[in-house]
């Protein structure tokens, strides 16, 4: 029964799904929502399980002293902090207590981390009335500071100032350094590919050449060469990208057909 | 003394100009007054045709109409049609939406919400009126209201109808195939170098006593690609255990964090190895796809993975992965249908499974006769494919395009 009852729900949602494409009915597409609206509810589930795997790993880390630890400090604080200032707001034009609130609550963080990596009791002990006293002293100003307040209804949290400039000065730019380094790993995935080496590879050299001299309105025979190269990228380029998608539609629909019918359970753990 | 004479002249010219142009612009006022109250009346809209929209969830009807005799012709005065819509023939009518001229028809889509503004009820009567707008905006000529028309939803889209046959078509292929693999028959497939190649890179990272990392994509577990990823780490868990090399496997989405624990665990006990299996091999990083690439990147370069492979769904991180785990130094195999990612790994990867034998590549590793059975399905759709299309061109050529209308879908 275990193991059976899951493969009789997603037979059941699976066929419903394929129907459900071709029905239009209200009623159809109002079960559909339904199911969809699911997937958030598992969603918000389980990432509360991908925080405490995030929280176990990074604690794992600095438990066995691995190279680089100390970012799991900050990679938890992080987390937290910024989960503290999204539901926070102030109420009116100071911050009162706010920071002291933060601290104490990065100071609780760090003592469960370590006390979760400590291999000793009584370090494990220490940490934990730690732990505890800085949790305790958090709620405490947390009751009695009026100056702010918790929004968990309601999105006031996104307006936190220090929410929205960590968030846009930190974050953002972080991440657009990432996206940035992509320019360069183009850069020299590129001179791999087109060095020539054989005929194929001189061959995609010259067409790379062309595509990329496209644009260009000052290399002689301009005209030519961007008629050549819409030629490369409408042509041939296309014909095989239509390929490779009419093989991957069948492939997805074969794959789902598979799943639906209990043929393919390997998402199961059931090779 | 020029330069002067020049400047004074600028001058004078800038004040002039916008005197001017009020000059103009008050004569071209006046002329439209004056056009417009001589503007004849249009003749009204003729025929007015109601109906339910069809292969829809209901709350929407289409209104046609025969367009005014002044409309391109005669006159030659409409800009366009307003139409009108009420619960009572005799009013009050709201404007619901404007068509320019030489228009027909028009889709009065409303919401299926009762409490939105554009609500249209169903199986209930409605009442149209189109009405003819002239270049004054206030000259509507009104035809008489038409109706009543109830709208309602269907239970079937018929302009589904080839994707159903299709899908029929294949279903029956599929399930032939598999039955005929079941059977014994002996089904080829072709040699996939990449999915050859996991064996070895297993192999490899044993030797070098480092780990294999695994990397799900930013796909979520309701993706086809995640799905069939999960099936190519159930095979690649099972080595791995048997050989007793660590694996990682960072994911994207606690979802997929969840199911991809499960299928490792699981294949660990298929290995009979259960105790070997360390839960947290399988963790959540994030869900910001750079702070994602950061991480394991972070990873690659700190753990030195001997193997890295690439399965299910990628975007502009294909190629950061990718080029650090070259960097890295290790074997790398991946895969996706993602049409604009292949080319990155292609280039910065060892083995690269292309589209649709990223699907292939669990029956291959399995080579179970069911799962074999579905490919042999696959490349029958593909021929079928391939002779509908050249039926098609050579059709199209002739000027015969019914063929190719056959195929069209509804949205």
């Amino acid at each position: 029964m275990k193991r059976q009852a899951p493969f009789a729900l997603v037979f059941i949602f699976g066929i419903f799904m394929v129907i459900q494409f071709f029905v239009p009915h209200e009623t159809s597409e109002n079960a559909y929502e339904f199911l969809l609206d699911w997937i958030i509810i598992i969603g918000i589930f389980a990432l509360a399980l991908g925080i405490w795997s995030l929280f176990k790993v990074s604690t794992e880390k600095i438990k066995n002293r691995k190279e680089a630890s100390e970012y799991s400090y900050i990679t938890l604080i992080g987390l937290f902090v910024m989960m503290a200032f999204g539901f926070t707001q102030r109420t009116g034009e100071s911050w009162g207590l706010y920071f002291i609130w933060i601290l104490l609550c990065c100071a609780c963080i760090v003592a469960l981390m370590t006390m979760r990596a400590s291999v000793d009791q009584g370090k494990k002990r220490m940490w934990a009335i730690g732990a505890l006293v800085t949790l305790v002293g958090a709620i405490v100003v947390a009751i009695f500071d009026d100056a702010w307040q918790f929004y968990f209804t309601d999105p006031q949290g996104f307006e936190n100032t220090m929410f929205r400039a960590f968030f846009d000065y930190v974050m953002m730019p972080i991440l657009a350094t990432m996206f940035a380094l992509l320019a360069f790993f183009i850069a020299s995935a590129a001179y791999r590919a087109f060095r020539a080496r054989n005929v194929m590879a001189s061959l995609l050299l010259l067409a790379a050449l062309l595509v990329m001299s496209r644009f260009n309105p000052y290399l002689p025979f301009a005209e030519y060469v961007a008629k050549a190269s819409n030629w490369l990228m409408n042509v041939p380029n296309l014909a095989a990208q239509r390929a490779i998608v009419v093989g991957i539609g069948l492939g997805i629909v074969g794959t789902a057909l598979k799943v639906i019918l209990g043929i393919e359970r390997g998402y199961m753990g059931k090779g | 003394m020029k330069l002067q004479l020049l400047l004074l002249s600028l001058l004078i010219l800038m004040f002039c100009v916008p005197v001017g142009a009020q000059e103009d612009s008050a004569m071209v006022d006046s002329l439209a007054v004056d056009s417009l109250a001589a503007l004849p009346v249009p003749a009204p809209v003729t025929d007015i045709g109601l109906s339910d929209l069809p292969n829809d969830h209901g709350h929407a009807v289409v209104v046609e109409w025969t367009p005014s005799t002044d409309d391109g012709s005669g006159l030659a005065n409409v800009v366009g049609y307003q139409i009108n819509y009420g619960l009572s023939k005799d009013g009050p009518l709201d404007s619901v939406g404007f068509v320019p001229s030489a228009s027909g028809s028009y889709e009065h889509v409303g919401s299926k919400d009762e409490n939105d503004r554009t609500y249209i009820p169903d199986h209930t009567d409605l009442y149209y009126r189109v009405d003819v707008k002239t270049v004054d905006g206030r000259l509507l000529v009104s035809a008489e209201v038409a109706g009543p028309v109830q709208s309602s939803g269907q239970w079937y889209n018929t302009g589904r109808t080839a994707v159903l046959i299709a899908v029929a078509l294949f279903s029956f292929l599929t399930i032939f195939y598999v039955q005929q693999a079941k059977a014994g028959k002996e089904l080829y497939i072709r040699p996939i170098g990449g999915i050859e190649a996991v064996d070895d890179a297993i192999g490899r990272a044993t030797e070098m006593g480092r780990p294999i990392l695994y990397v799900l994509g930013l796909g979520t577990a309701a993706d086809v690609a995640t799905i069939a990823s999960f099936t190519i780490l159930g095979r690649v868990a099972k080595r791995v255990a048997e050989y007793q090399t660590p694996i990682m496997v960072p994911t994207y989405d606690p979802i997929v964090m969840t199911v991809a624990q499960e299928v490792v665990k699981s294949s660990y006990m298929d290995a009979g190895r259960p105790d070997d299996y360390d839960e947290d091999s399988v963790h959540f990083v994030t869900q910001s796809q750079f702070a994602y690439v950061a991480a394991v990147n972070g990873m690659m370069l700190r753990e030195r993975p001997a193997t890295c492979v690439y399965m299910g769904k990628f975007f502009a991180e294909s190629l950061l992965l990718a080029e650090t785990g070259s960097v890295a130094g290790s074997i790398q195999i991946s895969g996706t249908d993602e049409i604009a990612q292949i080319p990155f790994f292609i280039v910065a990867c060892d083995y690269t499974l292309i589209g649709e034998e990223l699907y292939a590549a669990s029956a291959y590793l399995g080579r179970e006769p069911k799962l074999l059975g579905s490919l042999k399905a696959q490349d029958w759709g593909k021929g079928l494919f391939v002779v509908l299309s050249i039926i098609g061109i050579i059709l199209a050529n002739f000027g015969v395009e019914s063929f190719g209308a056959l195929f069209e879908v509804a949205d």
